[in-house]
């Protein structure tokens, strides 16, 4: 049997394109990206023409999903942890009024916050939403579980999470293909109210998804993911979520873990698995990437019971993400520490490419804030984020996309004038647009900079959903066009975009300045292939 | 058969071509591979690394434990230190030595090959200065790789097919190019080992 390397993120990508989907949507975000990357680029999906192309953001990527699965075809949505807050009303609601074509919600967690403003463990929300999760284990089950998930998601009849991390997203292995299922036909839904979460409905419906935990559960008990392995010695039981069940098994290779252990790949957890483990077990060790959810599930609020350890007793740390290291520690496997980094190794942060736009336009506007006092530029998440730190060190935010806008409008709210916002194009295009209406619509006093470079660069120069609209969208919301500027980035326009930053800084009311000039990165990309 | 290595760099200097033809080979010698990549953030000018694990049995974690590297192969001399918790007590560090400044506090490079040379098993090389002259300093992943490959259980020849096929579609030129630097990378290792 051929065996693919694939990683993570593609074993997803051709689970999904196999297991017969006919849309992902998605709006990019490490380590979620490569899937819809990889459908993007995949023979099969140009063959069926699968829907590929990004949508502007995470909810309108999961309403859009929703929709294909209403119309009765398979859907998946992929995004980062973040993007499932944006996402999460739909998500949440989408629970209630359940599928038609089977749906997967595949969102990739970052403990560690390799690439993310925080670390949060999306499982609590597929928890809250109450619907099956899967957490594959390797890059084999990535598979599977996205070939899969769609029977799943048709079988419960409720949208199904995939949840992976960074590790297995960014890990390459052998995956063993399966054959590729047919698309769906168009098919309505059998009730013609189902979507329709007015009260009345929204009842009866939340009612059925309640009385259908009892199938989840049963169905968590039957997964082939899931799965009890004995051990001799009952003197601690260990559960292994997902990844971490791979660096528990690093230590006991071929069957050799003295402990019993209960793998764990498909959530609700299977209580009969766990209540043998805890039955036999005189104390029970839990691995999971992420926050300790399962652990806080069987502690309970007293802590009676058998003892437990894991992320809350600091058997593991609380925060960050596993590895074999840290596992070894908790078993009190005594290993080699390998050799000490001697103290001349310096740091190396990453930087924005030399030549980028973003630089001129932060040159220009520190010189242009020379005569302010500090801590006037709101910024977002991007490549511009960048900086933040030397030598530019001009923005004193970045909390969530859209953020730098309204938190500059709230600022000027406050008093102070004037308050700047530094935005990037896909970044104003995702979740921007909503929070210039408001400043439009009370005339505050912000200047909102759209650092234009035609492209999502942070996340490997995806297309993005503004291109060549920009203006249009700033006149369309109200913004006087006497006070939208565009100019070029370049160090020969220097003392030029310093002026115009000044005499839209010192303007009572909205302005929106465009530098645009295309990433760098992103037009030598260009050039290579058009070779 | 297991070999567990550590790919060093710095974003940009495609450190992933050198896991590529090593997974190649390894394929092709019907072994088992893992390898855990950096992606995002870090690409852009900062620090990156792989772990790569080659294995005739199956490998449980993505990640090589602390203290348990068979070998750290970096493209970039102060980069080959980051690392250095991973390596074992008999693990190789193979580094090239011409360093990548991006950064301005990059510390005076002999104390960085000072501290290289501090190991007994370790192969510094001029990858770029001999990449140079087999044509191309682009080749000089294949010199670094060349130089690692004595320690890496993995038969020569079924490394020199990988490249074969990597740099097929790229022409004959490309491939004796690339195949030279991996030779002579190779060469240099074992009269300096
Ligand atoms: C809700 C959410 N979705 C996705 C991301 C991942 N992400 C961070 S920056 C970015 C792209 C920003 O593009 P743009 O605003 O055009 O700036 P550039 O990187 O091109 O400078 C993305 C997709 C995120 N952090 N949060
Ligand atoms: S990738 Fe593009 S936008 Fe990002 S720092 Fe480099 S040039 Fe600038």
């Amino acid at each position: 049997m051929q065996k693919h390397l694939f990683l993570g993120v593609e074993a997803i990508g051709q689970g999904a394109i196999d297991g017969g989907m006919s849309g992902v949507y998605a709006y990019p975000g490490t380590p979620s990206t490569e899937i819809t990357e990889f459908i993007q680029d995949n023979p099969i999906a140009e063959e069926r023409n699968i829907h590929r192309k990004w949508s502007a953001n995470e909810k309108t990527a999961l309403e859009t999903a929703l929709g294909m699965s209403y119309a009765g075809k398979r859907a998946m949505s992929c995004m980062k942890h973040v993007g499932l807050n944006v996402a999460a009303d739909v998500f949440v609601n989408a629970a209630i009024t359940g599928v038609n074509g089977g749906l997967i919600v595949t969102v990739a967690d970052d403990p560690s916050m390799h690439s993310s403003q925080n670390e949060q463990d999306s499982r609590f929300y597929g928890k809250f939403a109450m619907i099956p999760i899967l957490e594959p284990s390797s890059q084999q089950e990535a598979y599977d579980m996205a070939r899969d998930g769609f029977t799943l998601s048709e079988l419960t009849k409720v949208p199904v999470m995939l949840r992976i991390t960074t590790r297995l997203a960014h890990s390459r292995s052998g995956v063993v293909r399966k054959e590729v299922l047919p698309e769906n036909e168009l098919t309505m839904p059998t009730d013609p109210r189902q979507f329709i979460l007015l009260p009345a409905i929204a009842r009866k419906r939340y009612k059925g998804l309640l009385s259908n935990q009892d199938l989840f559960q049963q169905l968590s008990q039957e997964s082939v993911y899931n799965r009890y392995e004995e051990g001799t010695d009952k003197s601690l039981g260990i559960v292994a979520c997902g990844i971490a069940y791979n660096y528990l098994i690093e230590h006991f290779p071929g069957g050799t873990c003295p402990y019993p252990v209960v793998k764990i790949s498909q959530y609700p957890l299977p209580e009969n698995l766990i209540n043998r483990l805890d039955k036999e077990c005189d104390e029970l060790l839990i691995l999971e990437e992420g926050a300790p959810l399962v652990e806080e599930s069987l502690k309970g609020f007293f802590s009676k019971g058998t003892p437990i350890k894991g992320r809350l007793d600091g058997t593991l740390p609380r925060d960050g993400e596993l590895n074999p290291d840290l596992i070894a520690k908790a078993l009190g496997k005594e290993m080699f520490k390998g050799f000490e980094v001697p103290s001349i190794v310096a740091n190396r942060p990453p930087a924005l490419c030399v030549g980028c736009g973003h630089q001129d336009a932060y040159a220009a506007m520190n010189e242009a804030l020379a005569d302010y006092s500090k801590g006037r530029v709101f910024s977002d998440i991007g490549c511009y984020t960048l900086g933040a730190l030397p030598p530019y060190e001009t923005i004193s935010s970045c909390v969530d996309m859209g953020a730098s806008i309204t938190m500059a409008k709230g600022a000027a709210d406050a008093g102070l004038i004037p308050s700047i916002a530094m935005i990037g194009d896909s970044t104003f295009a995702h979740s921007g647009i909503t929070g210039l209406l408001d400043a439009v619509n009370e005339k505050s006093n912000i200047t909102v900079v759209i650092s234009d470079n035609e492209s999502v660069s942070m996340t490997g120069g995806q297309d993005s959903s503004a291109y060549g609209k920009i203006e249009s969208i700033c006149i369309g919301l109200g913004v006087d066009p006497a006070h939208i500027h565009t100019i070029v980035p370049l160090k020969k326009n220097h003392a030029e975009m310093v002026q115009l930053f000044r005499q839209e800084f010192a303007y009572d009311g909205v302005s929106v300045i465009i530098p645009r000039r295309e990433c760098i990165q992103r037009a030598s990309r260009r050039k290579r292939n058009s070779k | 058969m297991k070999a567990d290595i550590i790919l060093a760099g710095v974003g940009g200097q495609g450190i992933l071509s050198i896991a590529t033809a090593l997974g190649e080979a390894a394929l092709a010698d019907n072994l088992l591979i893992k390898q855990a990549e950096t992606h995002g953030m870090s690409q852009r000018g900062g620090a990156v690394y792989s772990h790569m694990r080659i294995s005739d049995k199956p490998i449980s974690s993505d990640l090589i434990p602390g203290g348990s590297a068979d070998l750290i192969l970096s493209v970039e001399p102060m980069e080959s230190l980051r690392y250095l918790p991973y390596l074992s007590e008999q693990g190789y560090l193979v580094t090239n030595i011409t360093p990548f400044v991006n950064i301005p506090n990059y510390p005076d490079i002999e104390m960085i090959i000072a501290e290289i040379r501090k190991f007994p098993r370790c192969v510094a090389i001029d990858a770029d200065t001999i990449a140079k002259e087999v044509g191309s300093t682009r080749a000089s992943n294949m010199v670094m790789l060349g130089a690692a490959s004595p320690f890496i259980d993995i038969e020569f020849s079924k490394i020199e097919d990988g490249i074969r096929r990597i740099f097929a579609r790229k022409g004959e030129d490309i491939v004796t190019m690339n195949l030279d630097a991996l030779r002579r990378g190779r060469r240099f290792a074992e009269e300096n080992r």
